[in-house]
């Protein structure tokens, strides 16, 4: 297998997207096994983002491979004013696997363009993060046994959630209905209703955040509504709890809902949610590991079921 | 008897005139060509009367020819520019200009949050549609038309 770098979900294909599932399969059965013997992986992190990282880190940890890199760009030759092109050359003479995150959009497709070894991106600004779908979509895959005829509610903030836009790019390969529940000022952005429109998805929009919805949902996507993002404070004050799940919403639900967030959770759901088994965020965080250890040995062009047969 | 055309912009023997391009963007289409560090006689006429776009410009560089690439480049801007080539005062080729699948370093990204604001780089944006023309940056996927296309 060829090496290849995973810059945006949006490039990978529905037979990519699924044996990619597949893998985080595998390794969710098999996550120690020694596939990466003998590599060295870079993480580069021009910002700090602890989660992503250990999660980055763990899945090369358990695979056998070797890490180097820097969590604090405020330590390496960036703060001299080095050029990212200049970083990345450099870093390529020692690595077999860069996996970047980054501030500015676009920082990851550069990346690729100036060295021949295989790059993740772990985040570019508001743009992409394909390895957070990657586990949102293992975590519906594993939680509903599938991908198709399946009900998504996303909530709260879809105008600035890079998280929910990629997740419906991703999910745009599948049979999915979506709801979309968020107040005016947050509501999914036309570039994407129009992309359910040409794609002939099944969608609709609410403001009202009901049992009816929750009850004929599936997979309940939370996002956090952030107070920076309101023009008018009022108007945060207004919506900030319209938003919010609690415990006592659930009880018509169906069994097979599961409510996921991709962290950190803030106020909008209610403690007294996460008593209740329908409550997944923390095991999706956990989901990220077996994602991200497929996406690992994609980049490498190692097919980790080959490797054991 | 019929009234005598005249001509808006002197007659060329050899060289190149583009002519429909729209008035708004007769002086972006000369910066495109590099014009102002050529050494040849360049004849620029705006506001010229026009049946398809209501007001043009037209731009005549004596002696010179220029590559598909270059008058492309206007194509961004100006995408109704036809290229005629003269010898002799007849016109030996007419051709309309034809905006390439990628524009490379000539348009430049407005997002503050790019790459491509901050990296010694070039720009790069991948063409979404001809008619009208929207832009979209390879690198943070922002899409740009009309007035919010920014030349380099």
């Amino acid at each position: 297998m060829k090496t290849q770098s995973i810059v945006s979900i949006a490039t990978l294909s529905k037979q990519d997207i699924l044996s990619l599932l597949r893998e985080a399969e595998w390794f969710e059965n098999h996550p120690n096994s020694k596939i990466l013997d003998g590599k060295v992986v870079a993480t580069l992190f021009f910002e700090p983002s602890t989660r992503t990282r250990l999660s980055f880190e763990t899945a090369v940890n358990r695979l056998g491979g070797r890490i180097i890199g820097f969590s604090d760009p405020a330590a390496t030759s960036t703060s001299k004013g080095e050029t990212l092109k200049d970083t990345i050359k450099m870093v390529s003479n020692y690595v077999d696997l860069i996996v970047m995150r980054h501030y500015l959009e676009g920082a990851a497709q550069y990346a690729t363009e100036v060295t021949d070894i295989p790059v993740i991106n772990a985040g570019d600004g508001a743009h992409q993060h394909p390895s957070q779908t990657m586990l949102d979509l293992y975590s519906i895959y594993k939680t509903q046994g599938r991908l198709d005829d399946i009900t998504v509610t996303m909530v709260g903030d879809l105008k600035y959630g890079r998280t929910v836009h990629s997740l419906l790019q991703a999910l745009s390969h599948f049979r999915v209905k979506f709801r979309f529940v968020a107040c005016d000022e947050l509501r999914m952005p036309r570039e994407f209703i129009d992309f359910c429109e040409t794609q002939g998805i099944d969608y609709c929009e609410s403001t009202d955040f009901s049992e009816d919805i929750i009850n004929d949902t599936d997979i309940l996507y939370m996002t956090r509504v952030q107070r920076e993002r309101f023009v008018d404070l009022a108007e945060y004050e207004r919506v900030k709890d319209l938003y919010t799940l609690h415990n006592a919403m659930l009880g018509g639900s169906r069994e097979n809902l599961r409510i996921l967030h991709p962290l950190p959770r803030v106020n909008e759901i209610n403690v007294d949610v996460d008593d209740n088994p329908k409550a997944y965020y923390f095991q999706q965080a956990r989901n990220g590991l077996f994602a991200r250890q497929a996406m690992i040995c994609r980049c490498l062009g190692i097919n980790p079921m080959n490797q054991f047969k | 008897m019929p009234a005598k055309k005249e001509l808006a912009v002197a007659a060329l023997r050899h060289g190149t005139v583009i002519d429909h391009i729209p008035a708004s963007a007769l002086f972006s289409a000369v910066h495109l060509l590099g014009l102002e560090s050529m050494s040849q006689s360049v004849t620029v006429g705006n506001n010229l009367p026009s049946g398809r776009l209501g007001s043009k410009g037209i731009i005549k560089v004596a002696d010179t020819t220029f590559d598909p690439d270059t008058l492309n480049r206007i194509a961004i801007i100006a995408p109704t520019a036809v290229v005629n080539v003269i010898e002799d005062y007849e016109v030996v080729s007419k051709q309309e200009v034809v905006l390439p699948e990628e524009v490379v370093d000539l348009v430049k990204c407005t997002n503050p949050k790019c790459v491509t604001c901050h990296e010694p780089m070039r720009s790069r944006f991948t063409v979404v549609s001809r008619e009208p023309v929207i832009l979209k940056c390879r690198y943070c996927e922002h899409e740009y038309t009309g007035k919010g296309i920014t030349l380099k």
